[in-house]
């Protein structure tokens, strides 16, 4: 018992020292970083967060990806529900072809994509726009989505939705107000799912999204330790790094059994 | 149901039409374009698009970044999963049978919980934080080594073409490993205690349960980990593009397909040959979840 503690206890710090080590580094001055990497701040410089968040444009950054991650989700999980209850609660020619034909889409690699619709989101007028962003999030988004709440809508008893029905409740009646509230569980796993998803999304953006003032989060980072000005200042770097990593850190111990529980549930699909 | 086929119909239509037109117009249709693509020497001018057949995959055949990209992200393939799911085997084993008489350990979910803060952070993120941890003079990985009186061990772990590679695939590692414990856990904790404690009195040593009733019964979740962490494996474009020297260094030591088709596409406009890349690459993830699928298959083991 003492030794699983221990190799459990190495792990953790093997996972939370760069951590921590990234947070406490973004507290410093440069020189403290590079004279004295073990040590505490003296003082703790928050300075270099506003700096981070000003200057570096971190704040900017944070910004597009909440606004992009946002409109992706919010269109997701509206298209993904109906979808997904259309082709589960629904028989009709051709259903069964239209839900494989979107399940397939888990199946490809984005980079098999990534030509061809770098060129159909630039004909489009969509190149760099925060609406061809959501969209091109949002589709493929989709597949997994409509996967999951499919399987989730199987489950759900018909009584209710029947009796709904013969109370005079139309179609989309029955699915706001009778369907959707019942599917709560499910679609709180599968928006948890795709918020992690598309907030950590860098491949599309990198090659969708090249107007500077338009980066989100990761891409915008990851750009910030390759420019001149910021490429030799770590506690600015550090800053950035804290701010980008800690939001997400926090929200997770908050919910952590509702997204630990869905995103292992995602991948037994 | 005994409503009009008209509302009916115009339900479905309103309820599946928007996703399917999103779906076809950013998914499909790229998908499919890239396979026409794959045979032409389209350069991104429009109206000049030659049909060349298979050249560019002969072509790939012979480009040395290419073979470069394939050796390494095989390398990875090998490596990668394997480590992956041991490690995080091994620590859901003691987290869920580590405690008194067979157990979970206490302050299980505490380290649960830590062990998957990776899996929340983006992999660019990831990338430059180890980036920070991987600097020669400065890094916390040396600082630790020469700390501890191990200063001796202290490299240039991304410059070395020898280390670059398993400096990247250590990363992907640390970032996988707390997920798939995490998912190993969920599934051992779902093997009823009964069975376990049978097997334990009909005097089955620990390592013995372990082997042969665990491990048996999380063959499946095993097999879902494999075709995961080899997608990731025959990926690694984020870590290597933000992290590595140049991206791809030294010396290609780090180079990946991904790396590969996004600068021929996107650095040098060579788009055909880029697409005939993301064929391949295509291909590869193919292979490698019929395998892993048709592994997984032989006596399948399955509680009544």
């Amino acid at each position: 018992m003492r030794r699983a503690h221990a190799f459990l206890v190495a792990w953790a710090a093997v996972v939370t020292l760069p951590l921590l080590w990234a947070v406490v580094s973004s507290l410093k001055t440069d020189r403290e970083i590079l004279t004295s990497p073990w040590s505490l701040p003296a003082t703790p410089h928050f300075d270099n967060w506003s700096r981070a968040w000003n200057q570096a444009e971190i704040g900017r950054y944070f910004g597009n990806s909440a606004l992009v991650v946002g409109g992706a989700l919010l269109l997701t999980m509206l298209f993904g529900a109906t979808t997904a209850y259309a082709l589960a609660r629904y028989p009709f020619r051709g259903n069964r072809l239209l839900y494989f034909g979107f399940v397939a889409g888990m199946l490809f690699p984005v980079f098999l994509a990534l030509v061809p619709l770098f060129f159909v989101v630039k004909q489009l007028g969509l190149l760099g726009t925060y609406p061809g962003l959501i969209l091109v999030y949002t589709a493929y988004a989709l597949p997994f989505t409509i996967f999951f709440l499919h399987a989730f809508f199987r489950t759900l008893p018909t009584a209710l939705a029947e009796a709904a029905f013969l109370d005079g409740c139309s179609h989309w009646g029955v699915f706001f107000r009778v369907m959707l509230p019942l599917a709560r569980p499910g679609l709180v796993t599968v928006a948890i799912f795709n918020f992690l998803g598309l907030w950590n999304q860098y491949l599309l953006p990198l090659v969708l999204n090249p107007d500077p003032d338009r980066y989100v989060l990761a891409q915008g980072l990851a750009a910030l330790s390759v420019s001149q000005g910021y490429r030799s200042d770590w506690s600015g770097l550090f800053a950035g790094l804290t701010i980008a990593m800690l939001p997400v850190l926090a929200a997770y111990v908050i919910f952590q059994r509702q997204i630990r529980s869905g995103l292992t549930a995602g991948a037994v699909r | 149901m005994s409503h009009d086929r008209h509302g009916r119909y115009r339900f479905l239509a309103g309820a599946i039409l928007p996703a399917l037109a999103l779906y076809a117009v950013f998914v499909l249709s790229p998908y499919a374009q890239a396979f026409y693509l794959s045979l032409t020497d389209w350069t991104g001018v429009s109206g000049q698009v030659n049909f060349v057949g298979l050249d560019n995959f002969t072509r790939l055949v012979g480009d040395p970044l290419f073979l470069a990209a394939l050796r390494n992200n095989g390398l990875m393939l090998l490596v990668v999963p394997v480590v992956t799911i041991a490690l995080g085997l091994l620590l859901a084993v003691l987290v869920t049978f580590g405690g008194r008489r067979g157990s979970a350990i206490r302050g299980a979910s505490t380290y649960q919980t830590a062990y998957f803060f990776p899996q929340l952070l983006s992999l660019p993120i990831i990338a430059l934080l180890w980036q920070f941890v991987y600097h020669p003079n400065d890094g916390l990985l040396n600082g630790l080594l020469r700390g501890i009186g191990l200063g001796g061990l202290a490299r240039t772990w991304l410059g070395d073409p020898h280390l670059a590679l398993w400096a990247v695939m250590a990363v992907l590692v640390w970032s996988s490993v707390g997920f798939y414990m995490v998912l190993f856990a969920a599934a051992m904790a779902a093997i009823p205690t009964e069975i376990i404690e049978a097997a334990v009195l009909d005097g089955a040593g620990k390592l013995a349960t372990l082997w042969r009733i665990v491990l048996p019964l999380l063959r499946d979740t095993v097999q879902v980990a494999f075709v995961y962490l080899g997608v990731l494996a025959l990926d690694g474009f984020a870590v290597v593009q933000v992290m590595t020297v140049g991206p791809g260094g030294p010396d290609n030591a780090t180079e990946v397909i991904g790396l590969g088709l996004y600068r021929n596409a996107f650095t040098f406009s060579k788009f055909g040959y880029a697409a005939a890349m993301g064929v391949a690459l295509f291909f590869l993830t193919l292979t490698l979840a019929v395998l892993a699928m048709r592994a997984g298959r032989r006596d399948k083991v399955e509680l009544a």
